[in-house]
């Protein structure tokens, strides 16, 4: 039953950093260019943009849920479980969710840094 | 992509890693947390190793909106994995720590990744030509 908890957290955990990240790339992709807003209209106008997006506060939000049920997760499984699993599975979460949510165009090369990056992950955690 | 947009790139990579490692180090030297007493944690905060730690991961999380602001997540995220690399040389010249085979292969794994993905445009064309999902469904509320 621990397992099955454990598992659990791991997938709530893959999915609210899923939604953090793409909730606040698409935030800032409908913000624009920080470097530019910032050149052309101070850093007034940055701070203020950045406030009054709701996305980017629901991203923020997403990206808490994922940190406090992974600290559960980890309270629950094992450290070579949870850690390994949670960031290789979100790795190619998002890489899915940037293809069909995000509309970006993740081609071969993107997925085979994503596979790359994940391997490393696993390797580098489980250790 | 511009010198500006690698700093960015190279800042969120740097915080994370500083921020990580600075976290470790003051959790380490901190009375270990009984799970019946989780507010102790709050006792912690006091350290100015994570008090820094903190500060760089906020300083982090802004590097992290900027990169989004400029480039797909799809490149940001294998990019900015190489702050795995940094925490492992951190933690063998900072933290002391012992790093097996199996790690430096790990390394090895996100080195060749990262590569992949620098090689390639940071912002794809079909991303700005098709609408997001998220935008589609905004707009027909």
């Amino acid at each position: 039953m621990r397992t099955a908890y454990t598992w659990a957290c791991i997938l709530m955990t893959v999915v609210a950093a899923g939604a953090g990240d793409v909730l606040l790339a698409f935030a800032m992709r409908r913000i624009g260019d920080l470097g530019e807003l910032r050149r052309q209209h101070g850093p007034g106008v940055v701070a203020g943009r950045l406030l009054s997006s709701g996305t980017l506060y629901a991203g923020v939000f997403f990206m808490a849920i994922a940190f406090f049920t992974n600290l559960i997760g980890l309270s629950w499984g094992d450290l070579s479980i949870v850690g390994p699993a949670s960031a290789a599975l979100t790795f190619i979460a998002n890489a899915v969710a940037a293809k069909f949510l995000l509309r970006e165009n993740v081609d071969h090369r993107r997925w085979l840094a994503t596979l790359f990056v994940c391997c490393g992950v696993l390797l580098l955690t489980s250790s | 992509m511009t010198v500006r947009k690698w700093a960015v790139i190279l800042s969120m990579v740097f915080f994370s890693s500083v921020g990580d490692a600075f976290l470790a180090r003051g959790m380490k030297s901190a009375p270990s947390i009984d799970v019946h007493h989780v507010m102790d944690v709050l006792s912690v905060m006091a350290n100015p190793f994570v008090i820094f730690g903190i500060f760089s991961l906020l300083a982090f999380m802004y590097s992290y909106m900027t990169a989004l602001s400029f480039a797909d997540l799809s490149y940001v995220l294998p990019a900015s994995a190489i702050s795995y690399v940094f925490m492992v040389l951190l933690s063998i010249f900072w933290l002391h720590e012992h790093v097996g085979r199996q790690r430096w292969l790990g390394v090895a794994f996100i080195v060749v990744g990262v590569g992949f993905v620098a090689r390639g445009p940071v912002r794809t064309e079909n991303a700005s030509k098709k609408e997001p999902v998220a935008e589609t469904v905004e707009e027909r509320r």
